[in-house]
């Protein structure tokens, strides 16, 4: 693992790096890990294996995993068009990629809930054709791929910029067809980028509550998120049982976060 | 190396220095400020109250008053009060909540209810019906709502005020109806929550399911928030009075220990007997509140009219009771989702 | 160019390509973005234009901008030395603190809300300190920037991150044995080398700190006029059945995400770089 550090200021930056990382983040984690602790471990196996919690972890992961998915899949083909091609209207579109970031959450929800409603704009459609878009568990994966969606493009775009075309000219110097050349020079090399964006999309789509609450119906068992769950126990000054279920949740999150980086360093490591 | 360093950390001393003089409380004699922490449907009555009070205020005492509003969902304006939001005054939906004010953080007396007339609350409200124009699906009592193809509006009472009132008063129908068996009672209640379709998280986030988003049949709704729909969606709704409903009473404190801090526990006092007076109770039914003086009561009657309402205290066993068994985890509305 | 270019997709295939792209950027933000407009214009310019201009509005407006601008630079001196960090040099923990950084995305802003209640309210770790020296932090314009600064976090870090090692780090080292020093090197090589990349994480992170809801809402207390930011005063304004102001209000962040793209343009054309199309 360890080269030699002929660049300098490797103490400084991870020292700026860890201070700050610990004064934003892990304090005030802490703290709802010491929260969390005051249950006693059966109240944890009961609250947290609760049908209630149980159902909301299932909706909250399963969509999370399915709205990053589509992100990841839409966002390479919209990132490959805004930096490949020129067409009138891309700088438009281009801007408008960072809305979900700008608007907020609450706003998105409510928008998105007046396009979906069945009396909303598409979802007037939907519902001729007997697809009900809001309030179920559609209603969460539109508002989860909604906020997900600039990861993707926004982590893959400026890779996919500064990738020069010098390999792929060399690959089709060499015979192969331009799907060859994506499929095996160019796709590998945005693969830490794609997995990347990947994960923040599905990572956020974990936390989201503003935007999906308005769209999601939270019906007890069926369309109830975690997050919702939380406020839930907030609102009965059960703060133990509040921070309980926040730390489920960070800890798998976290668990996924640290794995994907892993297999991220891994593909890393092979392309060199 | 060493000055960079040094760049770094005195940023962020920096920073933690300006986040910190950010704080503090300013007063004078000259001006007094004053904050009312209260819940969502009040907004628009109190700006009326904020506004005949202040020039009262100044009338007899010369002193410049600001009253500050903040609103959102009772139960989540009284954490924040806990927390330390340094309200001076409370105007929330339920006692419940305020209760919680002395029981979690001792911001006020034990007996705070018995300190103002009529368990302090200057105003009344109830819960009723809010049907889509001409009712086209007859929805008269608490009985229909369990009919099939009735869509029924209510926020979650697990996180609405309001929703707990609705909750409550559908109860006492089916108690009464079902002669205190509490099966019966139970197997209604979720019957009636199979007729809802979505639980927002607030009152106002049901209004505007219900309203705008064209979702449902019947809205579950606080009295004076019908009138103010048939206001803001002219044409589209109009109020049904059922058999029986609740004495909705949203009371107000003064929250002692702030008050105390700032020095405004004589104006906050005075700025909730204020409440009391023709003046403020006239205001209150402007806004469809049910004012408690019987008198002013009367001039309000025919837009609000008298019905037979249970109360929380003799029929529910008071806040703490009713909370414990019905929105507690493992109460009655869990047990409604459960099968 | 009279050869056909090899590295470029026939005619054909581009334009599916274009107009799929067309086609779920319409779908999942166009059709938002005019909502938001075609709503906060229902009741005609009048009620938009007053809305903007309404004393509470602008206080919140105010507040916002602040907000951004006390949290996005330190978040940005933050993104440059981890990603530097952790691009430049292998070490123990290294794949730890990445997913350290993107923890606060994983953060539900509600958590993040209550983390800093539970540090900083009445009855929090500093709680009683904090109130016995009459320093407000939770329900006061600080809390309102250390959320913004934890929700924020993460974002120029992460945008910096897979740019630099997929730069390598050949041409710092190649600086190093010409003799340049730390800070040289750093102006001179590595920052025109990522500035693009850097420029995006601080657009994002200024969208992303105006745009917060979640978090803020549990500690702003929600006093009118003076700890309600903007997304907060929306959500004020849709509560008091002003749907039109409340998206009026709406369109302002809308716009923001429009007018960083203006800047960036500016600025990709002032120093005749184009991160964009290359044919």
């Amino acid at each position: 693992m360890s080269k030699r550090r002929v660049i300098p200021g490797f103490g400084m930056s991870l020292g700026f790096s860890i201070t700050w990382l610990s004064l934003i983040i892990l304090i005030p984690l802490a703290a709802l890990f010491i929260k969390a602790a005051g249950l006693g471990w059966e109240e944890w196996r009961e609250l947290l294996g609760s049908p209630q919690v149980i159902a909301a972890a299932k909706l909250t992961f399963g969509a999370s995993a399915a709205a990053a998915t589509v992100s990841a899949v839409l966002g390479l083909l919209v990132t490959w068009v805004l930096v490949r091609y020129e067409f009138p209207g891309r700088r438009l579109l281009d801007a408008m990629i960072d809305l979900p970031f700008a608007l907020p959450t609450a706003v998105a929800g409510i928008t998105l809930c007046a396009i979906y409603a069945p009396n909303g704009w598409l979802g007037e459609i939907l519902a001729s054709l007997g697809i009900q878009a809001a309030y179920n568990w559609l209603g969460v994966f539109i508002a989860l791929t909604f906020i997900g969606f600039p990861f993707v493009v926004r982590t893959l775009q400026p890779v996919m910029a500064d990738m020069g075309k010098e390999i792929e000219e060399a690959a089709a110097t060499l015979g192969a067809g331009r799907w060859t050349v994506f499929r095996r020079v160019v796709f590998p090399l945005l693969v830490p980028a794609l997995i990347t964006g990947f994960t923040l999309a599905f990572a956020r789509a974990i936390g989201e509550y503003g935007s999906v609450i308005f769209i999601s119906g939270n019906l007890p068992m069926k369309t109830e998120i975690l997050p919702h769950l939380i406020i839930i126990q907030l609102e009965q000054y059960n703060y133990e049982a509040a921070a309980a279920i926040a730390t489920g949740m960070l800890v798998v999150s976290f668990s996924l976060l640290f794995l994907i980086n892993l297999l991220q360093r891994r593909i890393d490591w092979q392309n060199r | 190396m060493k000055a960079p360093k040094l760049l770094f950390l005195s940023s962020i001393l920096a920073t933690l220095v300006i986040i910190a003089s950010c704080g503090g409380k300013s007063g004078s004699e000259k001006s007094i400020e004053l904050l009312n922490v209260s819940y969502d449907p009040t907004r628009e009555f109190y700006v009326d109250v904020n506004r005949v009070f202040a020039a009262d205020w100044k009338k007899q005492t010369g002193q410049e008053l600001t009253i500050q509003q903040s609103h959102g969902g009772s139960g989540k304006q009284a954490r924040s009060v806990i927390d330390g939001l340094e309200a001076d005054v409370v105007t929330l939906a339920l006692a419940g909540d305020i209760d919680v004010l002395e029981s979690e953080a001792k911001l006020l007396p034990k007996d705070w209810q018995t300190k103002l007339p009529d368990n302090s609350s200057p105003y009344t409200s109830t819960i009723v019906f809010v049907v889509r124009k001409g009712n086209p699906k007859g929805v008269k009592d608490w009985g229909d709502l369990v009919n099939p193809g009735v869509g029924v509006i209510t926020p979650n009472p697990k996180t609405s005020g309001g929703a707990r009132w609705n909750y409550l008063a559908a109860w006492a129908w089916a108690d009464k109806e079902f002669a205190k068996d509490e099966s019966k009672v139970l197997d209604y209640m979720k019957r009636l929550f199979k007729n809802v379709p979505v639980l927002d998280t607030g009152a106002r986030g049901s209004t505007t399911t219900f309203a705008q988003r064209g979702i449902g049949d019947v809205f579950l709704s606080w009295e004076n928030e019908a009138y103010l729909i048939e206001k803001e969606f002219p044409g589209k709704t109009e109020i049904i009075y059922p058999s029986i409903s609740i004495l909705a009473e949203p009371p107000v404190a003064v929250v002692e220990k702030n008050a105390k801090k700032h020095g405004t526990y004589e104006v906050s006092e005075a700025y909730l007997k204020f409440l009391y007076t023709d003046e403020a109770q006239i205001l209150a039914g402007n806004h469809f509140y049910r004012p408690r003086n019987p008198e002013i009561a009367k001039q309000f009657v025919d837009k609000l009219p008298a019905l037979p309402l249970v109360t929380i205290d003799a029929d529910f066993g008071g806040w703490a009771t009713a909370q414990k068994n019905h929105f507690a985890d493992g109460g009655t509305f869990d047990r409604i989702y459960q099968r | 160019m009279s050869v056909r270019n090899v590295t470029a997709e026939s005619a054909p295939v581009r334009w599916l390509l274009i107009s799929a792209a067309i086609g779920v950027l319409g779908l999942f933000l166009l059709l938002p973005l005019a909502a938001v407009f075609v709503e906060a214009l229902r009741k005609g310019w009048e009620v938009f234009l007053a809305s903007l201009h309404d004393e509470a509005a602008l206080s919140a407006v105010k507040l916002t901008l602040m907000a951004a601008l006390v949290s996005v630079p330190l978040n940005t001196l933050f993104g440059i030395s981890a990603a530097w960090a952790i691009t430049k040099f292998r070490f123990k923990g290294r794949s730890l603190l990445l997913a350290l950084i993107d923890l606060p995305f994983a953060v539900s802003p509600v958590i993040a809300g209550l983390v800093f209640v539970l540090l900083f309210g009445a009855k929090g770790w500093f709680g009683p300190w904090l109130s016995e020296h009459d320093i407000k932090i939770i329900f006061a314009f600080p809390g309102i920037i250390i959320a913004t600064i934890f929700i924020t976090f993460p974002f120029v870090a992460r945008e910096l991150i897979p740019l630099m090692e997929s730069q390598g780090s050949d041409q710092e080292e190649a600086a190093v044995t010409l003799g340049a020093r730390g800070w040289q090197i750093f102006w001179r090589v590595t920052l025109p080398n990522i500035k693009w990349g850097l420029l995006y994480g601080v657009l994002l992170c200024n969208a992303r700190a105006m745009g917060e809801f979640g978090a803020v809402s549990v500690v702003s207390g929600h006093i009118r006029g003076k700890t309600n930011t903007l997304p907060l005063h929306i959500e004020v304004l849709y509560n008091e059945y002003q749907f039109s102001a409340a998206f009026a209000c709406a369109t302002l962040l809308a716009l923001l995400a429009l007018f960083t793209l203006g800047i960036k343009s500016v600025v990709e054309q002032l120093s005749g770089h184009s991160s964009s199309a290359k044919h």
